[in-house]
C-alpha cells in the first residue's frame, strides 16, 4: 500500500489512543487536586504538564482550569485532547479512500464536537466522553476491518502510543512524592482496578500494582502487552525472517525494551520509576521514528528554481 | 397528467418572441407549440404526468439527500450543496445517438492526427492546412512535449467533446476537451442514483448502460502502457483532497482498483517513475493525470509546483512511462484550432466532418474582426483558451461599459478571442420553482480511445442552465445535470451491453439491468467534508535533558508528519480546475482566515517557512 496511506492510518491509530490517554491521566490527576487539599496546586500542575511532554509558557501560578485548557481543548498545542482529535480527523481526510465510513464518521463527529471550553464541574464528564469516543472509534476498526496490513500500522500505531501514554500515566506516580497518584486512583484511570484485584486478591501494594501494569501479560493496557502487540503487528507487516537475528531497527528496540522490563526485577524499577518510564518515552519515539525511515520514506520536497532569463 | 405540465408550453411560446433575434430553441420533449411528444419521450411521458409536482420534488429532494451522504457535493460559497441533478432525464434516440457518437469519434480520430503532426512533423502545416503561426501562439502548446509518443501512439486516451442541439435539433460541437476531461463520474453516481431514486421510469424503456466506463478506461490506460510489460502498474494521480474534482479521483481509482496517489507520492529516479508504498519503490507504469500540463513536472514546467514529481517528463521521453492524456493536448483545444477541425477531419481521414461546428468567426482576419466589431451586440465573444464560459460575453446580455471594454480587448489581440453567433441552445424540461419550464442543456459526452478504436460512453453528461434563458450551463453559474439515456436501437431482450455480460444476462429484460449494472457502481461510502482545518505543522521539543526533581520534562509527544507546504498546496490543488464540468467551487472557495499555525517547528520545515496564516479552505 501507499506509505501516505499507512503513514496516515498509524498517525490516526496513534492519534485516537493519545486522545484516550491524555483524557484518563488528567481525570486522575484533576480528581487528587480536588482530593487532597494539602496539595500545592501550582507544583502538581507544572508537573503533569511536563510529565505530557510539554512547558508551562508563563510564571503565573498554575490551576486546574490552566491545565484544562492547556492539555484538554487547546487546539493549538500539540500535547492536548483536541489537537489530537483533530489530527486523527486530518489523517482520516487524507486516507479517505481507504478509511471505512463509519470510522471517517466518528472521527469527524468528535471533532466536530469538540468543546472550546469545558467548565469546572464538567471535566468527568468530558474525559468520559472523549474516552467513549475513542472506544467507539477503535471498535468500529475492530469490529469491521479486514486483518491487513492497513488494520497491522494502525493497530502498530495505537500499540506504540498505549506503551508511551501508560508510561507516562506511572511517571505521575512520583511526580508529587508523597501526595502522587494512589495506586487505585491509576489503576482506577486506566480501567484495570478489578482486573488487577481479581489477579492479586489482596491489597493494592505500589509493587504488586506497579508490576500488573509494567508486566502482565494478560492485561491489555499494560507496558509489556504494548510492546508485545507492536511487534506483532511488525511481523505481521514483515514475516520475513531471517536467519541472523533481527535486521528491523524497529522491532530491535521494541525487543530490546521487552526483555529489559521482562527480566528485571521489578524493585529495580520502582527505584527510579519516573527515570525508567522516561527511558521508556525515549524507546517509543525511535521506535515510531524508525518505523517511519523504513516504511514512510519522504523525500525532501525539491524546489526548483525557474532560470531567469 | 395536467398539473405536473401545466404552464410549459406557453413558458415555452412567451419565451420564443423574446430578445434574441435568433429563432426559437429546439425543444427536446414537445415539438413546437403542441402537447404532442417527441417519440424518444413517449414512453417516459406518461410515467412522469402519473406523478404530481409535489411527487416528483420529493423525489428530487430523494435525489439531494443521496448525494449529499455519499459526498457528491460541491463547495458553494462555502457551504456544502449537493450535485445538482434534476429528476427528469434526457432521452436520446437510438438514430440520433449513432449520429453523435459517430461525429465524436470521428472528431477524436481527427484530433488524435493532429496531436501526432503537431508534435511530430507537422505535415498539415506543411500542407497549408492550419498556419504554423497559429499552433505556436497557442497557450497550451508544449515545446517540451514534442517526440513523447506512447507506445500505442494514443495522444488522447479520454475526450470530452460538448455538443450542442441548434433550432433545427441537429448536433454541433460548441468545443473539444482533450487535455483533462471531467464529469465523467457525475454520469455514472447520476444513473446509480437515478434507478434508486426513481425506478419506474426505467421500466418500459432500454436505456444503455454507463457502467462499464471504469472498465474501459482501464483497458485504454492498460494498452497504452510501455512496451514489454505484461501487468502495468496504473495509478491515478490527483492534486488532492482540495481540489473541486477530488470525489472523481476517488470514484475512478475505486472503480478501476488502482492506486489513487499525488504527486508526492511518486519520485523519479534513473529515468522510471516510482511510488513510495511500504514494501519499498513500486515502479509506475501509465499515470492518468488529474494534475495540469504546467504543474506535472517543476523541472519543465512551473518550478514552483509542488503537485506533480520532478523527472516525469523525462521518464516519458524515455518511454518508460505513458503520461495519460498526453502532455500538450491543449493545443486542440484552443477555440481556434477548433474553426479549422473540419478542415483537418478532410484532411487527415479524408472524410466529411459528422458534426459541424458552431460557425465561428476568426477575429484574425481583418474582415471578420471588422464585422464582428460591428455586430458585437448580438454575438457571443469567447477567449481561445477557456473553458466551458470562462471570460465568456454573450452580446445581447452584456451592458455598452462591458461591450466597449470587449471591443478593446479585441482589438489589442485579436489571436485570443474567437466569435459565435448567439446558437438556442435545446430545451428540456426541467422542475424550477414553478413546476416543469424549458431549460436550455448541453452534452459531453465522453470518449475512450484505447488504440484500435474510439470507445463513446453512451449518453454523457447533460447539463442545464437553471436561470430562466440562460445560456451557460456551469454549476458555478447556477447550472444543474439530468440523466442521459440513450435508448437501445434493437428491441430484443439479449442485447449486447458489451462489458459486464453476465449481470446483463441475469436480468435479461434491458430496463432492469440498467438499474442492476449500476448499483454496484459507486460505492456509496464517500462523505461530505465539512469544513477542513489547516493542516498544523506542530512543534517538535527537542527532548529535553533529564533535569533533577519535579520539573524535568518527559518526551514531548511527537506528532504525525503535515503537509509543510500546506497553504501552496492547496492553493494549487484548487487552481486544478481543469475542464471540469462546472468548476464546480471555483468561485465558490472563498478563503476564510483559519486558525494560526504554530509552524515553526514542523519536522520537515525548518526555520518557519510559513509563519503566516494559511488559509482555511472550503473542501471538495
Amino acid at each position: 500500500m501507499l506509505s501516505r496511506i499507512a503513514e496516515s492510518l498509524f498517525w490516526i491509530g496513534r492519534y485516537i489512543e493519545r486522545s484516550d490517554g491524555t483524557a484518563r491521566i488528567l481525570d486522575v490527576h484533576l480528581q487528587l487536586l480536588l482530593e487532597d487539599p494539602w496539595i500545592d496546586e501550582d507544583t502538581a500542575c507544572r508537573a503533569l504538564l511536563s510529565v505530557m511532554g510539554s512547558e508551562a509558557e508563563s510564571e503565573e501560578p498554575l490551576g486546574r482550569d490552566d491545565v484544562i485548557t492547556l492539555l484538554a481543548v487547546d487546539r493549538k498545542h500539540p500535547a492536548s485532547i483536541a489537537h489530537s482529535v483533530a489530527a486523527a480527523r486530518e489523517n482520516a481526510r487524507r486516507a479517505r479512500e481507504i478509511v471505512s465510513t463509519e470510522l471517517w464518521e466518528a472521527l469527524n463527529h468528535t471533532n466536530a464536537r469538540m468543546p472550546h471550553r469545558v467548565a469546572s464541574d464538567k471535566t468527568h464528564e468530558f474525559f468520559r466522553w472523549v474516552r467513549d469516543r475513542s472506544a467507539l472509534a477503535i471498535g468500529v476498526v475492530d469490529s469491521a476491518t479486514s486483518r491487513d496490513e492497513a488494520w497491522q500500522f494502525f493497530a502498530l500505531g495505537r500499540a506504540i502510543e498505549r506503551a508511551d501514554m501508560t508510561a507516562r500515566l506511572l511517571a505521575t506516580r512520583s511526580l508529587t512524592e508523597a501526595s502522587g497518584p494512589s495506586w487505585t486512583t491509576i489503576l482506577r484511570s486506566c480501567g484495570g482496578y478489578e482486573a488487577y484485584l481479581r489477579s492479586y486478591r489482596g491489597v493494592p501494594s505500589s509493587e504488586s500494582a506497579a508490576e500488573f501494569l509494567l508486566l502482565d501479560r494478560l492485561f491489555p493496557r499494560s507496558i509489556i502487552s504494548s510492546v508485545i502487540r507492536a511487534e506483532e503487528s511488525l511481523r505481521e507487516i514483515d514475516p520475513r525472517a531471517g536467519r541472523v537475528g533481527v535486521t528491523d531497527q524497529a522491532r530491535r528496540l521494541l525487543g530490546q525494551i521487552r526483555s529489559e522490563l521482562e527480566y528485571r526485577p521489578i524493585a529495580d524499577i520502582l527505584v527510579d520509576l519516573t527515570g525508567h518510564m522516561e527511558h521508556l518515552q525515549g524507546v517509543t519515539s525511535a521506535t515510531s521514528e524508525a518505523i517511519r525511515a523504513r516504511y514512510f520514506p519522504t523525500s525532501v520536497v525539491p524546489v526548483w528554481i525557474g532560470e531567469v532569463s | 397528467m395536467a398539473t405536473l405540465f401545466d404552464g410549459y408550453a406557453t413558458a415555452g411560446t412567451n419565451r420564443a418572441g423574446r430578445r434574441r433575434r435568433a429563432g426559437r430553441p429546439w425543444d427536446e420533449m414537445f415539438p413546437d407549440g403542441t402537447t404532442d411528444v417527441r417519440e424518444p419521450y413517449r414512453e417516459l411521458y406518461p410515467a412522469l404526468a402519473r406523478m404530481s409536482q409535489d411527487e416528483l420534488r420529493g423525489r428530487t429532494d430523494a435525489l439531494a439527500s443521496s448525494y449529499l451522504a455519499q459526498g457528491v457535493t460541491f463547495d458553494f460559497a462555502g457551504e456544502e450543496r449537493p450535485f445538482p441533478l434534476d429528476a427528469v432525464p434526457r432521452v436520446i434516440s437510438a438514430s440520433d445517438w449513432a449520429r453523435a457518437e459517430a461525429g465524436v469519434s470521428q472528431r477524436v480520430r481527427a484530433l488524435e492526427a493532429f496531436l501526432a503532426d503537431v508534435y511530430g512533423p507537422q505535415r498539415a502545416v506543411a500542407d497549408g492546412v492550419i498556419p504554423a503561426a497559429l499552433i505556436s501562439s497557442s497557450t497550451h502548446y508544449h515545446r517540451q512535449a514534442a517526440g513523447i509518443v506512447s507506445a500505442n501512439g494514443v495522444r488522447i486516451h479520454v475526450a470530452g467533446i460538448d455538443l450542442i442541439r441548434d433550432e433545427q435539433g441537429d448536433w454541433r460541437v460548441l468545443e473539444d476537451n482533450v487535455r483533462v476531461p471531467s464529469g465523467v463520474s457525475y454520469v455514472i453516481s447520476n444513473r446509480r442514483v437515478m434507478a434508486q431514486t426513481l425506478p419506474e421510469l426505467f421500466t418500459s424503456m432500454r436505456v444503455r448502460p454507463v457502467g462499464e466506463y471504469p472498465n474501459r478506461l482501464l483497458q485504454a490506460l492498460r494498452r497504452s502502457a510501455p512496451e514489454g510489460i505484461e501487468d502495468p502498474t496504473v495509478v491515478v494521480l490527483t492534486p488532492g483532497v482540495h481540489n473541486s474534482a477530488y470525489y472523481e479521483h476517488t470514484l475512478l481509482a475505486r472503480l478501476m482498483g488502482v492506486e489513487l496517489v499525488e504527486g508526492r507520492d511518486l519520485f523519479c529516479s534513473g529515468g522510471r517513475v516510482w511510488m513510495h508504498t511500504t514494501a519499498g519503490p513500486t515502479r509506475v507504469d501509465v499515470i492518468y493525470r488529474r494534475v495540469d500540463d504546467e504543474f506535472l513536472d517543476p523541472q519543465q514546467f512551473r518550478p514552483d509546483s509542488v503537485l506533480g514529481a520532478p523527472g516525469l517528463m523525462l521518464a516519458a521521453r524515455l518511454g518508460h512511462v505513458t503520461i495519460a492524456n498526453a502532455v500538450g493536448n491543449g493545443v486542440a483545444d484552443d477555440k481556434l484550432v477548433y474553426t479549422y477541425v473540419p478542415d483537418l477531419i478532410r484532411y487527415y481521414l479524408g472524410e466529411e466532418p459528422v458534426l459541424p461546428n458552431v460557425d465561428t468567426w476568426r477575429l484574425e482576419e481583418p474582415d471578420a474582426l471588422a464585422e464582428v466589431l460591428d455586430r458585437l451586440d448580438e454575438l457571443v465573444v469567447k477567449p481561445v483558451d477557456g473553458s466551458g464560459g470562462k471570460g465568456l460575453v454573450i452580446g445581447p446580455d452584456a451592458s455598452k461599459a462591458e461591450l466597449d471594454e470587449l471591443r478593446t480587448r479585441l482589438l489589442a489581440d485579436p489571436r485570443g478571442w474567437i466569435a459565435q453567433p448567439v446558437v438556442q441552445l435545446s430545451t428540456i424540461p426541467t422542475l424550477v420553482e414553478d413546476g416543469l419550464r424549458p431549460r436550455h442543456a448541453d452534452l459531453r459526452p465522453f470518449a475512450v480511445n484505447d488504440g484500435d478504436e474510439v470507445w463513446v460512453l453512451p449518453g454523457g453528461l447533460t447539463r442545464v442552465a437553471l436561470p430562466e434563458g440562460r445560456l451557460v450551463v456551469n454549476s458555478s453559474q447556477g447550472g444543474g445535470s439530468k440523466d442521459t439515456w440513450v435508448l437501445e436501437s434493437r428491441p430484443l431482450p439479449g442485447f449486447d451491453t458489451g462489458g459486464l455480460p453476465v449481470l446483463a444476462e441475469a436480468v435479461a429484460p434491458g430496463h432492469r439491468s440498467a438499474g442492476a449494472l449500476v448499483a454496484d457502481q459507486a460505492s456509496p461510502n464517500t462523505q461530505p467534508a465539512t469544513g477542513l482545518h489547516g493542516v498544523q505543522g506542530t512543534p517538535i521539543v527537542p527532548a529535553a535533558a533529564s533535569l533533577p526533581g519535579e520539573t524535568r520534562t518527559a518526551s514531548p509527544v511527537t506528532s504525525s508528519p503535515q503537509d509543510e507546504d500546506a497553504p501552496i498546496r492547496q492553493q494549487q490543488q484548487q487552481q486544478q480546475q481543469q475542464q471540469s464540468v462546472g468548476r464546480v467551487g471555483s468561485e465558490a472557495n472563498v478563503s476564510r482566515p483559519g486558525p494560526e499555525v504554530n509552524a515553526d517547528g514542523s519536522r520537515y520545515a525548518p526555520g518557519g517557512r510559513y509563519s503566516t496564516d494559511p488559509e482555511e479552505g472550503a473542501s471538495c
